[in-house]
Formats: C-alpha cells, structure tokens, sequence
C-alpha cells in the first residue's frame, strides 16, 4: 500500500482504540482509577473496548462485576466518596434505566445533599445508537433523560480525536460524568495523538464553519452533517457544522452566536425527537436570539417508535445525510 | 445479658454503649416534639426504639471507619459520632447545619465522620457501602464498612445486588439489618414470605446471624465479630438484629394506628433498649440509677443548647445558597 511519509507523521487509530488507549494512559498516571464493569475484565468488553487493561492493571484495577447496574453505579459512588477515582461501565446505554436511582438520585445529588462535602469524580461509560440491528433495548441514546439532572456532566464524542480528550476530561473531574460512545463509530479513524490531553467539557467545536444554515449535530451525527454539506454545497449552500461534543455543561454561547451569524438552525440528533435534547436547544436559542431567526428552528431526530430491529425498518430510522438535508431546505425554504 | 459474656466488656466499651444510646433517645424524643410543633418542616423518621443497633455496631467500628445509613438516619450519625448542634440545625433546615439546609433529617450526613449518608431512597445507600468497602480493600487500609439497613429493605433489588457483589469480590462489609418488622406501614409478614432476615445471607455466600436488637451487648458483640471477620479479609457478613420502631413509620405518633396494635407497641416499649441497659448495668454495678440520671441531665443539657443554637441560627439564602454544591468546581 503506498502510504506517503506525510500522512505517516499522523498518527490514525481507531475510535475503540483511542478509548482503551485512554483508559490506559490514564491508569498508568494516576493509581485512584480502576475499571468496573460486566465483561471489562478478563474478557476486555463486550466491544473489546476494555481490551489488554485487565492483564496489564490486574483484578484488582479493572474488576469484573455481576449483571447488578445498580450496584456497579453504586459501587462507583462509594469508593468515589472515599477519593478513588472509579471508571465504571454500563454496556449499552440503554440500561442506564436500571441504574437510574443510582445515578440520578444518588450520585447527581449527593454533594448538594450532604451540604457540599461528597465529592464525586465517577466517571460512568457508555455505549449509544442504532444501526447495529440490536433492537429496541441496546440501541437508543438516552442523553435527555440524563441532561435533566443537575449535579451530572454528560459527554457525547463525535469522533476518536475528541474521544480522547473528552474522557480524559471526564475522568479527571470531580464530578460524576457520563461518556459516550457510539457503537457504529468504534471503528471510525483520526487522527489522535499519543499521551493524554484534555479537552475542556462545555465547549462546542465548530466543525465547519458555514454561512446559511447552522446545524447543530450530537455524536454519530456529525459525520452524517458532514455528507449533508458536501452535498448541499455543491448547490452553493453553506452550513456550519457545530458539536456540542459535552451535552451538559451546554455551550449555548458557540450556538447562539452562530444563530445571529446563519439566522436559520438545524439540531440534529439520534433520539427520538419528542422530549429529545434538540427540545433544549432550540428552546435556548430562542430565548438568546430570537430576533435573529429568519425562520422556524428545526428538529431532526428518530420518530416516535421503539428502535426497530429490521434493517428495512432501522435503516430509515436512524437520522441520515438525506433527513438532514430536508431540514436545510426546509428553514432555507422560508424566506423572512 | 449473660454474666459471662458482660465480664468479657471493659466497663469502658459498656458506658459507651450506653452513652451513644442515651444520646441518640434524647436527640430524637426532642426532634420528635420540635417537629409536632412545626419547628422541623417535612419528613421526620424518628429511631427510638432502635438505638441499640446504631450503637453497637458503630461502637464496634473505629472513627475512620465507615457507615451508610437510611431514611431512618439520625441514630446512625449520632452513634458514629454526629454533634447535636449542627444536627439540630439541619433538622431546622438552618445553613449552619451538616448539610448547609439542604438536606434535612432525611439526608443528615458527615462525611468526614465516616458518615456516608442518610438517604431518601430504601435501600440506594446499601451499594455505596460496597463501594466504600472496595476503597478500603483496594487501598489496603483494614478499614471496614457497615451497611444499616432495614427489613423493607432486603426486598429491593438494588440490596440484592450489593449483597451478591460485596461477596463475589469479598470486601469487608457488615450488612446490618434493623428487622423492626414494618416496612413503613406494613408489616413483615405481608410482604416477606420469610420470617428471618438473615436466612437470605446464605444465599449470598455469607454468614447471616439473628440478635436480640433490644440489647445492645448482644449487638455490639455480633458486630464486633463480623468486623473482625471482614479486617481479616474474610469478607462479608450479615446480622439481624430484631427490633421494634416505637413512633410511626413517619412522624411522632406512637398509638392508634390501623397497621399494628397498641398492645404490641406497649409490649415492645416494655422492652426499651435504654431501660434494659440500664437495668442490665444497674445490676452489675456498672452503674447507678443516679449516675445514669447524671449521665441524661448532661446530654439533655447538650440537646437543648443544640436547640437553641439551631434556632438562632440563619436560614440559608436563596439568593447566594440555593446553586452551591451542585458541582463540584475546578481547583
């Protein structure tokens, strides 16, 4: 294969990898990590997300534990209230709602509780989206039903770059953080350097700077944005592209500057769009910049259905370059 | 008590069993009229009637030990040490309470005691103690955790779970159950086809014992044993102590209630856990009735300067209070 000297100097891996590797630069730092999780351990993950870190760190840093979601949050909140910093995993997101009591009235509200004394730095890993055929209960993204509790941070990576610097972010917060990855990305590449840097939670990434229409794009998302521009572009229309990348803390200021720039907004996301994080947005936009909109926010998101297992049915599901363009075109198409 | 047993304590360790029980009575049957007079707002769950369980299992662990608690809490803080002041104050919902106002009676906590946390929720508290106890093994500190937890308890999923992983990693915990036999209004026999708590222990891997939890030495020496086993590394065990709330599930009635009867709420009251002790110490000229008077005019003395400490103390500010403590802000 030819591969030129140039494109060598960059480092390209995996956005599995750029995970494991994290996790392990960051155990190698820091002794108060361990990995808790079903599968993590000798198995290294139901994605191999986990891959190597059991035989290098032992049983005793990534800990196989039994199906008990409850228990595994549970058990990260308290060696996390006595200083340790735990990484803990819920396979798929879904089963956040097993462990729902855990997260958000216990590890979200105990410092505000106990008058400021618990310190959290938990670190709770996850795996979103569809597209994998696994169904109505492995495939959902569920960063709504979390954004809605004060006391969580709630991360959402685009891409292995930000992957990266994401949890490295999140782990070494003092508060407890929720990453997630998105299934159909784990083999996704770019470029991600070696060693640990941060990148700060709160602060979206304008992908791509644009001119007409601004789409706001949450995890796997933002490649289908990406092919959206492409397309639209050769049609002379110019959207920027932005990430949030961290869900909760919101950068509503990178949004709403760029609403005043575009005057007409897309939020794109995989869930569901009823009660979806897009609801959020669109509802802070307005606030901030209402006279600048030159036409009605718009919304794309998953219908109101379970997730589908049939590809016939997933595959329409799942929010494309296609749904996206519509939603250009459709606040392009209202001329104030 | 058996005599023989009660030789093996030091006079030191039996004064503090008392102690730790008289203080959290009186803490508790002030709380109690504070709150019929609408001095305390919201929920109260008062633990007279329970106190030897909260003081002999904390009497067994050390300071740097730790607990997590229930709904049920402020027995739990006082035996592992809690101040009346800002108790008091936090029951009062003041800003110089444990919890700066905004927990309450139901989430009264210090963590810096070792006091992991009153909880609003049966049952959550349970897998922190697990956590906690992983802390302590991961670090190697022969520090242990102990789980208090009550009947209605062991009926939720998330206990089951934290039992079953504190036994396959073999962390040092004790799962303390307090069996008062009401799962707040409903007793045990409705809801559990079981009569002993601790028959469930075995199922996790674990020793599971049955106590007297009307007599604190029989607690106190069940948990001594268990905290022993789980710093020698030997892991996990449960004990029951059997034992009796004398107010309702909520509030500060006692009498007159549709889910249990008058004559078994007086027949349970016969056996006072404090009146016991007290009788039990009399006879083994441990102490006198006068000193053990001496012992509650003291601490009443200290429960009602917390009231007034608490009373006078400010409220917190809606304006400067109500976002703190949400995050945790970068150092």
């Amino acid at each position: 294969m030819a591969v030129t000297e140039t494109e060598t100097e960059e480092r390209v891996i995996r956005y599995n990898e750029a995970f494991t590797e994290t996790l392990q630069e960051l155990m190698r730092e820091d002794p108060d990590i361990f990995i808790a999780g079903e599968d993590v351990g000798r198995y290294g993950g139901v994605f191999q997300s986990f891959a190597g870190l059991n035989a290098e760190f032992g049983d005793e840093r990534v800990v196989d534990t039994p199906i008990a979601e409850q228990a595994i949050i549970g058990l990260g909140i308290g060696a996390a209230a006595m200083g340790l910093r735990p990484i803990v995993d819920l396979m798929f997101m879904d089963f956040v709602m097993v462990a729902m009591d855990q997260i958000a009235n216990q590890a979200a509200k105990m410092k505000y509780m106990y008058g400021g004394k618990a310190s959290l730095p938990l670190t709770i890993t996850t795996t979103a989206g569809a597209g994998l055929g696994a169904a109505a209960q492995h495939s959902q993204s569920l960063e709504a039903w979390l954004i809605h509790v004060p006391g969580l941070k709630v991360v959402y990576p685009s891409n292995a770059y930000d992957l990266k610097g994401l949890l490295v972010s999140c782990v070494r917060d003092d508060n407890p953080t929720i990453i997630t990855l998105h299934k159909k990305m784990l083999g996704s590449k770019a470029h991600v350097p070696e060693g640990l840097y941060e990148i700060p939670l709160g602060v979206a990434n304008i992908v791509r700077p644009g001119t007409d229409v601004t789409v706001v794009a949450i995890g796997k998302m933002v490649d289908e944005a990406k092919k959206a521009a492409d397309i639209l572009s050769e049609e002379g229309i110019d959207i920027e592209i932005i990430d949030p990348r961290s869900l909760l803390p919101f950068d509503t200021e990178t949004v709403v500057q760029s609403a005043k720039k575009t005057n007409r907004i897309v939020i794109v996301h995989e869930a569901v769009r009823n009660g979806g994080i897009g609801a959020e947005i669109a509802a802070q936009i307005q606030e901030e910049a209402f006279d600048y909109l030159d036409a009605p926010i718009a919304r794309v998101g998953a219908p109101f259905s379970p997730v589908p297992f049939s590809p016939a049915l997933e595959m329409s599901y799942v929010p494309s370059a296609e749904s996206i363009i519509e939603g250009v075109r459709g606040v392009l198409h209202r001329i104030a | 008590m058996a005599t023989k047993e009660k030789s093996k304590i030091s006079k030191e360790v039996l004064l503090d069993l008392h102690r730790r029980m008289v203080r959290i009575r009186l803490l508790e049957e002030a709380a109690g009229r504070l709150a019929s007079e609408a001095k305390i707002p919201g929920f109260i769950h008062l633990y007279v009637g329970e106190e030897a369980v909260a003081a002999g299992g904390c009497v067994a662990l050390t300071e740097e030990d730790q607990i997590t608690s229930t709904h049920r809490g402020h027995g739990h803080l006082v035996a592992k040490g809690g101040l009346f002041k800002p108790m008091m104050a936090e029951f009062m919902g003041r800003a110089t309470g444990y919890c700066k106002g905004k927990g309450g009676s139901m989430h009264i906590s210090d963590l810096d005691l070792g006091m992991l946390g009153a909880n609003g929720i049966v049952g959550a508290g349970v897998p922190h103690a697990v956590g906690a106890a992983f802390a302590n093994k991961y670090r190697k500190n022969n520090l242990v955790t102990m789980a208090f937890f009550g009947d209605g308890a062991t009926n939720i999923g998330a206990f089951h779970e934290a039992a079953n992983m504190a036994c396959a990693l073999h962390l040092p915990v004790i799962f303390m159950c307090e069996n008062n036999e009401y799962a707040e209004y409903t007793p045990r026999d409705r809801v559990m086809a079981i009569t002993d708590v601790a028959d469930r222990a075995v199922a996790y891997g674990m020793p599971g014992v049955i106590v007297d939890g009307m007599d604190v030495v029989a607690v106190y020496e069940a948990a001594k044993a268990a905290v022993e086993r789980a710093r020698n590394g030997e892991g996990p065990s449960m004990i029951e102590c059997k034992t009796y709330r004398f107010y309702n599930h909520a509030g500060v009635n006692a009498f007159g209630t549709p889910y249990r009867t008058d004559e078994e709420v007086r027949e349970w009251m016969e056996r006072d856990p404090v009146k016991l002790f007290e009788a039990q110490l009399e006879l083994a000229k441990v102490l006198t009735t006068e000193e053990a008077q001496a012992i509650h005019n003291e601490i009443q003395g200290e429960v009602d300067e917390a009231i007034e400490y608490a009373e006078a103390s400010p409220m917190p500010d809606p304006l400067t209070d109500m976002l703190t403590d949400v995050y945790t802000e970068a150092s």
